[in-house]
């Protein structure tokens, strides 16, 4: 096999890889934006906030403990004691659920009914509000997250394809794991949403509102869960690109890079999410190592998605599954 | 307008063909609703009683949909008291009202858009359907024993309206008068104590009209369920109906059979005009 073309799938196969870790952050904004036509700018932070707790937690890490130091002239820092990643991981989303409830209770309750720049407007306060809780929370010096994902080259993959091709293809273990996980994730929402009572309430608010509490369905309830399931989607984001980079403030940066996979795959298509993410992953991967690299001077991937995205919004405005709005005469 | 007040004080009675139309169910007291300076009802009180078709009619604009608001709970009162049930009802969420067993349809048809007719009916199960979001999750056991109870009922509603052809079909696809026979289906799918119809015949041509009628009807024949529904074309809705609210500009201005409706001058007025000589 040609050296260029064996290099141009290898750039394929690992910009798929990071394009999983785009639609997962993606998956957030969808979820939410979809039950209650809020455009969840806070989505990267609650990653972002969910890797420092689960983080926190394992480390038995004093949440607050500069604060309470200063406050106090104490010198806590650690329980002392290290807690299974399994069971950090729950205790995490407990904490991301009680984040949830909090978010409907104080903020979103009494926005009910506004225009959407409003609930925009409220939750870039969210982002920053959240940024600086998980800064004082859980001090801001960079973390390694490790919960026992495997890591590192694929051995299998690259032996295989040495001995087939003549190449050994390099695919990180981690990304493997985050494709798995990230379709597990899919498919399970997709089961929830289609086959329970909770799912079918939840597409029953997405859908009407009016609708939905003339059957006995409580906005508050669905509004909670569904913050709470994106609490939970940003969880799996936090601890895939957590364990990939470090957990580190520049996290929530990425969820900017979902804005233009949202507007490739639409708004509120959960296919589109990944589909889009997929995409962006791979274009910018491709376009840096085929078009970017030799031709450009390189660093295109900072900015590539965003102008797939320019170009989206221009011919196709509603993305590649987003519903078509018609508007009538 | 003070009438029949031998039926009022007896707890049930028999129609001419041979229904029977139980003690109160639902009462209103002295309801009044302001949207900020503007009485929409003015003083309103009447019952309705368990198993009758209850009218509520008027011109446009006389406070009809404002007081099927009041009893769905989608608006709260400033005054008065709605009792239900025996008990006097606080004031509630709309969700809570339905699902004490009150479902209702709405003037502009509110439909799950993007479901299926059946999605759509099973929709209106939700308010019956127990176990907890853990259970569902898991969908073992008791969850998908109830799943499986809860589609037969939604079946048998589809069945009975006659909307079993189109059963999988996106709502948004529908044309308007089968909408609002699924609109129908899933306030009926929740087996509810009290049916509530926002105008269920406007915009519909006659023979769909009739369909309508027959429907409503045979639902309260069949399933005994009590219906208040809001017409302002009063034709219909004197064929319809045991008994009849009349409303005009937010007051009550008859009330009682169509027949005794029909012959009361201030509803003649009301919807002929008056004569001012």
């Amino acid at each position: 096999m040609p050296e260029q073309l064996a290099f141009t799938i290898e750039v394929f196969l690992n910009g798929l890889m990071a394009g999983v870790l785009y639609a997962l952050v993606a998956l957030g904004f969808v979820l939410i934006y979809k039950a209650s036509g809020i455009f969840n700018y806070a989505q990267g932070v609650m990653a972002l906030f969910a890797a420092l707790t689960l983080v926190g937690i394992m480390e038995g890490q004093v949440p607050f403990s500069h604060l309470i130091n200063a406050i106090l002239g104490t010198e806590v820092h650690h329980f002392g004691w290290h807690i299974p990643a399994f069971l950090a991981i729950v205790l995490t989303m407990v904490v991301m659920i009680v984040l949830a409830y909090c978010v409907q209770r104080f903020v979103f309750r009494y926005l009910v009914g506004q225009e959407p720049i409003i609930l925009f407007m409220a939750t870039i306060g969210l982002a920053y509000f959240l940024e600086g809780v998980g800064d004082l929370m859980w001090g801001s010096e960079i973390k390694t997250l490790d919960v026992g994902l495997p890591q590192g080259i694929n051995v299998w993959i690259d032996e295989f394809t040495f001995n087939a091709t003549g190449y050994g293809f390099f695919i990180d273990n981690l990304d493997i794991v985050a494709s798995i996980v990230a379709a597990i994730l899919v498919i399970g929402l997709v089961m929830f949403a289609q086959y329970t009572k909770q799912g079918r309430a939840m597409r029953a608010v997405a859908d009407d509102h009016q609708a939905a509490l003339s059957v006995g369905v409580s906005l508050n309830f669905i509004w909670i869960l569904v913050w709470s399931l994106a609490g939970f989607v940003a969880l799996v984001a936090g601890i895939m690109w957590g364990a990939k980079s470090g957990v580190q403030f520049s996290l929530s940066l990425i969820a900017l890079k979902a804005l233009p996979v949202l507007m490739l795959g639409g708004f509120t298509s959960i296919p589109g999410a990944i589909v889009g993410g997929l995409i962006i992953g791979v274009g910018e991967k491709l376009f840096e190592f085929l078009i970017g690299a030799p031709f450009l001077g390189g660093a295109t991937e900072n900015w590539f998605a965003y102008m797939l995205a320019l170009v989206f919004l221009v011919f196709r405005p509603q993305g590649l599954f987003g519903e078509k709005i018609i508007e009538r005469v | 307008m003070e009438r029949d007040s031998v039926k009022d004080q007896a707890d049930s009675y028999v129609t001419d063909d041979g229904r029977t139309i139980g003690p109160t169910v639902m009462e209103m007291k002295n309801i009044t609703l302001r949207f900020g300076g503007v009485e929409a009802i003015k003083d309103i009180s009447f019952d309705i009683r368990e198993g009758e078709i209850r009218a509520i009619i008027g011109p446009n604009g006389a406070g009809k949909s404002s007081m099927l608001n009041v009893i769905s709970g989608f608006y709260v009162p400033q005054e008065g008291e709605v009792w239900y049930k025996g008990a006097r009802r606080p004031p509630m969420k709309p969700y809570q009202v339905a699902q004490q067993g009150i479902a209702r349809t709405f003037q502009n048809i509110a439909l799950f858009e993007g479901m299926s007719v059946l999605d759509n009916v099973m929709t209106g199960r939700l308010t019956q359907m127990k176990s907890g979001l853990l259970a569902q999750s898991l969908w073992k056991g008791k969850a998908e024993r109830e799943e499986i109870e809860n589609r037969e009922i939604a079946e048998k509603v589809i069945d009975f309206l006659e909307i079993q052809a189109i059963r999988k079909t996106p709502v948004a696809r529908l044309p308007y008068g089968l909408k609002k026979r699924v609109e129908l289906a899933r306030a009926l799918a929740a087996e509810p104590t009290i049916l509530l119809l926002d105008e269920p015949m406007a915009g519909m041509n006659v023979e769909e009209k009739e369909d309508m009628s027959r429907f409503i009807l045979d639902v309260n024949d069949e399933f005994g369920t009590t219906i208040a529904l809001i017409e302002h074309d009063m034709g219909v809705v004197m064929d319809l109906s045991d008994r009849v609210v009349v409303m005009d500009y937010g007051r009550k201005i008859g009330d009682g059979s169509p027949d005794e409706v029909r012959n009361n001058q201030e509803v003649i007025d009301a919807y002929l005009g008056m004569a001012h000589d």
